[in-house]
């Protein structure tokens, strides 16, 4: 967790030794260190075993950090690391000391890294999650490294958004998962399969879960945050989306692969997406103009390659041992294998793009030109790098290609998963997208370095300093190394890792002859290779002719339109609703509320039958009651029929004595002295708000008749008869009032009631009080106060 | 008994709504303070109503009428009286400063 502790520094360290020294410097020797410490436990890993280490967090949620090291999350750390030291120098060169606010820049780079790492070698799902949103927000961050422009800010915004919604996703999923396998430890779920494929939440705990993945590896068709992160400064682009943060996804499926692989689900969505994935961005690079657009298009055909040899390879789990798991076998190696491939050219070739864009000044394809003599070095890596993604001989990238070709062509032998002719399929997509693959790598090689000399003779173009090439070169010796000694890497880390993907595959041997069987000419494989090369040949010199295929396809079908329009209807519709029923008038809140109530209450009483009617309790009825009833009655209704304000006035006052007249028969002396006092001093206080009613619209009219809510208040007032009825029917315990009846023992007091008031419930009484002062405050302040503003357009008096 | 006040509660009720939910404030405080007499009413109602003397020690009687409710009783409308008071001052004041008692024109401005 180095880098989380030395991010913290970094601003004072900025702050120490601005001028003088780039702070680049000391932030580089920490991937290194780790990198160093990481290649230590290579021997350990390539012997077979694992290293794990617990640190409590929460224990008694049973969420640990627990790292757990293997040879598949060794890769990652160990790319993690080293591009991220490679990128880190070459940032050091790539962005300038005065004019950037590096303190940020280095912060925000170690965080991810940090969370990065923590990503790969957590074992508890749930401290992966932590990790997995903290590369969201990281990125974020890093994305939005210019936020004074407008569309790095919109780049932000749809990167965060679209990976937020997956990771959430995601954390459904692991969830559900954790229920089914009663674990959080990714290690145990594997001892646990049988329980997680029995229980119910599997499918969508792994749809979910998927979803996390391909939104992080921008998988068709959550692909489209990837090219609008291209905004980013272009150490992150090529740090994050090319090396790092899209292969988060790609991590997660083939660490899950033991645990859903042997779905077929899982296989189909795998498959399916990552050779939809595959197609799409490799189609849709051809058409870009922007190298670094180009080149993002192009990451995300190459996760969707990744992604789909995974899913191929997870039919191992299906078959179980014998001669087919050795064929998907190979696809996982495949996997592994480009995607480390995959880091190393995709890193070094955006390096190169940001080294043309900072001595060119542009990166528009159709701007840049004749860049071979100016530009030598940058020119080789560029070739190293492309035809690396094309998939040529000389390179790493070939190997990898011919692995991806054979895995889809035992796909499409194999007879599994009512597969029939769909199967077929899959080498057909491959490899017209590796022909599209071709056609943009030479678009990217041949459109900048060669041809005429375009740009502004003004500026003189010259290599970029050697402490920037420093980086792609290394980068770009490890493409061809990559290809002469494939088996050093093969042995001690691709062979760890696809162990950890497929634990079923324990027989080395089986292995062991794959890999150095890779020289085997004059197959399938290799036909294909040079079917692509000549396709791709012959359609890149005929460019002009096709091109013009991609201007009719109609604008407004892009996902990125249909993502901006989601966005707009979403906002234009939730502002809409809250239009609707947020009126702004008070009567139409209290229409939803009593008609909430009457629902509830009434449909309650309605569903569990609730009306019971039991009137023998009742005490016996007077005439003289139902006498006072009656006026009480008249006298409310004629609050609703009167004209005037006066008569409605002077009617509620009636019915204010009435009430007290009912507590005299009710044998309440204090309340009905209380209720004439208080109906007096309300009945003046009214008829003061009367007497000063505006000038204006002095009106006397009746209220005028409206049926909505004459409903509600009917229905309401119906509801709260039938609640009392009920509950006087059904008394389920006797009153405590007759332990007040011991009040003169208790209290020295004959009136009960006030005993109660001031002796047995005294705080009550106390804030009543209070209430009665706060009243008599406000209503002093409300008329004394005034606001100077309020007081200019305050009418005389 | 009991049976009718529950049903003097309802109309009360009803009508009290049906004054809160017009338009003009004075019309609505009037409302609310016939919705208070019906609560009152209707919490004395459910303390029960069976004849007995005033919950006074000294007259001498066999029953007293349930004390606790009127002990609530007067709490709530002490505090009725207290709101009562506070909105009427409060809608007097918008009277004065606003030139309106209709709540349909008692609109903040519109916004942005």
């Amino acid at each position: 967790m180095l880098p989380f502790i030395f991010a913290v520094f970094v601003p004072i360290l900025y702050k120490m030794f601005t001028p003088r020294v780039h702070t680049g410097w000391f932030v580089f020797f920490v991937p290194l260190l780790i990198f160093s410490y990481l290649i230590t436990f290579i021997p350990t890993i390539a012997n077979g075993n694992t290293i794990i280490t617990s640190i409590p967090w929460m224990p008694s949620y049973d969420i640990n950090f627990t790292t757990y090291i293997d040879g598949l999350s060794l890769i990652f750390g160990l790319l993690i690391t080293g591009i991220g030291a490679l990128v880190i120098l070459y940032s050091i060169f790539y962005l300038s000391k005065e004019r950037e606010a590096l303190h940020n820049f280095y912060v925000y780079l170690l965080m991810f890294m940090g969370a990065m790492l923590g990503l790969v070698f957590s074992d508890n799902v749930f401290v992966l999650y932590v990790f997995w949103e903290m590369t969201s927000v990281s990125s974020f961050l890093l994305i939005a490294y210019w936020y004074e422009r407008e569309k790095s800010r919109y780049g932000a915004q749809k990167s965060m958004l679209i990976t937020i919604f997956g990771g959430l996703a995601m954390l459904a999923g692991l969830v559900m998962i954790t229920s089914s396998s009663e674990t959080y430890s990714i290690r145990e779920m594997l001892l646990n399969v049988d329980a997680i494929y029995a229980s119910a939440l599997f499918i969508p705990a792994m749809v979910l879960i998927l979803l996390g993945a391909f939104t992080k590896s921008a998988q068709f068709p959550f692909s489209i945050w990837l090219p609008d992160a291209m905004e980013a400064p272009t150490p992150i682009s090529a740090y994050l989306h090319s090396a790092t943060m899209v292969k988060a996804g790609i991590y997660l499926v083939a660490r899950l692969t033991p645990v859903f692989g042997g779905s077929n689900v899982w296989f189909w969505l795998v498959t399916g997406v990552g050779l939809i994935t595959l197609l799409y961005g490799s189609v849709n690079a051809v058409r870009q103009t922007d190298l670094k657009a180009l080149l993002a298009y192009s990451t995300i055909s190459q996760l969707g390659l990744i992604m789909s040899l995974l899913g191929l390879g997870s039919a191992a789990m299906y078959f179980g041992l014998g001669d087919e798991i050795a064929i998907y076998g190979t696809a996982i190696f495949a996997a592994i294998f480009h995607l480390v491939n995959h880091s190393t050219f995709k890193g070094s070739l955006f390096m190169v793009v940001g080294i043309i864009d900072h001595e060119t000044g542009t990166r528009d394809i159709r701007r840049l030109g004749g860049l071979i003599h100016l530009m030598p070095i940058s020119f080789t890596l560029t070739v190293i790098g492309g035809f690396s993604m094309a998939g040529l001989p000389p390179f790493n990238g070939f190997l990898s290609k011919e692995m991806f070709f054979a895995a889809v062509n035992n796909a499409a032998k194999m007879d599994f998963f009512h597969m029939g002719t769909i199967g077929v399929l899959i080498p057909v997509v491959a490899w017209i997208a590796s022909v599209f693959t071709f056609i943009y790598c030479m678009i990217l090689v041949f459109k900048t370095f060669r041809g005429k000399y375009k740009l502004d003779k003004s500026r003189v173009v010259h290599e970029a300093p050697l402490g920037m090439l420093i980086s792609p070169i290394i980068l770009g010796s490890l493409v061809i190394i990559g290809f002469f000694f494939p088996n050093l890497l093969s042995n001690y880390l691709l062979k760890p890792a696809l162990t950890s993907i497929l634990p079923v595959l324990s027989e080395a041997e089986v292995l062991e002859l794959k890999i150095e069987a890779w020289h085997g000419f004059l197959n399938p494989e290799l036909w294909m290779t040079i079917g692509v090369v000549v396709l791709g040949t012959i359609l890149y010199l005929n460019l002009r002719k096709w091109y013009r295929i991609y201007n009719s396809y109609p604008q407004s079908l892009t996902i990125n339109n249909l993502y901006n329009l989601a966005l707009d209807k979403m906002e234009n519709i939730s502002g809409s609703i809250t239009n609707f029923y947020m009126t702004g008038f008070i009567r139409d809140y209290l229409v939803y509320i009593l008609g909430f109530m009457i629902l509830v209450v009434g449909g309650s009483i309605w569903l569990f039958d609730g009306v019971s009617f039991d009137s023998s309790n009742d005490a016996p009825v007077t005439l003289f009651e139902i006498a006072i009833m009656i006026v009480a009655v008249v006298s409310a209704v004629f609050v609703l029929f009167s004209k005037t304000r006066l008569t409605s006035i002077v009617s509620v006052g009636a019915l204010g004595f009435l009430v007290a007249f009912f507590f005299v028969l009710f044998r309440a002396p204090d309340l009905a002295l209380t209720q004439l006092v208080v109906e007096t001093v309300t009945t003046a206080l009214f008829l003061l708000c009367f007497y000063h009613l505006p000038q204006l619209r002095k009106e006397k009219s009746r209220i005028p008749f409206k049926l909505t809510n004459a409903i509600i208040s009917i229905g309401a007032g119906a509801v709260v008869t039938i609640v009392a009825l009920s509950v006087n029917g059904n008394r389920l315990f006797d009153s405590i009032s007759s332990y007040y009846e011991n009040a003169y023992e208790l209290a020295g007091a004959k009136n009960i009631v006030n005993s109660i008031l001031v002796d047995f419930r005294g705080i009550d009484t106390m804030l009543e009080i209070l209430v009665l002062s706060i009243a008599g405050l406000g209503v002093y302040s409300l008329i004394k106060l005034r606001l100077a503003k309020e007081g200019s357009d305050e009418r005389a008096e | 008994m009991e049976t009718l006040m529950s049903i003097l509660v309802g109309i009360l009720f009803a009508i009290g709504i049906y004054l809160i939910l017009t338009k003009t404030l004075l019309r609505i405080i009037l409302g609310t303070s016939i919705l208070g007499h019906g609560v009152n009413l209707l919490i004395i109602t459910m303390g029960g109503l069976e004849k007995g003397g005033p919950p006074l020690l000294g007259i001498k009687g066999l029953t007293y009428v349930d004390s606790l409710p009127q002990a609530l009783l007067l709490t709530a409308i002490v505090i009725n009286f207290a709101t009562t008071a506070l909105f009427l001052v409060l809608s007097y004041r918008a009277y004065k400063v606003l030139g309106t008692d209709d709540t349909r024109s008692l609109r903040g401005k519109s916004d942005g």
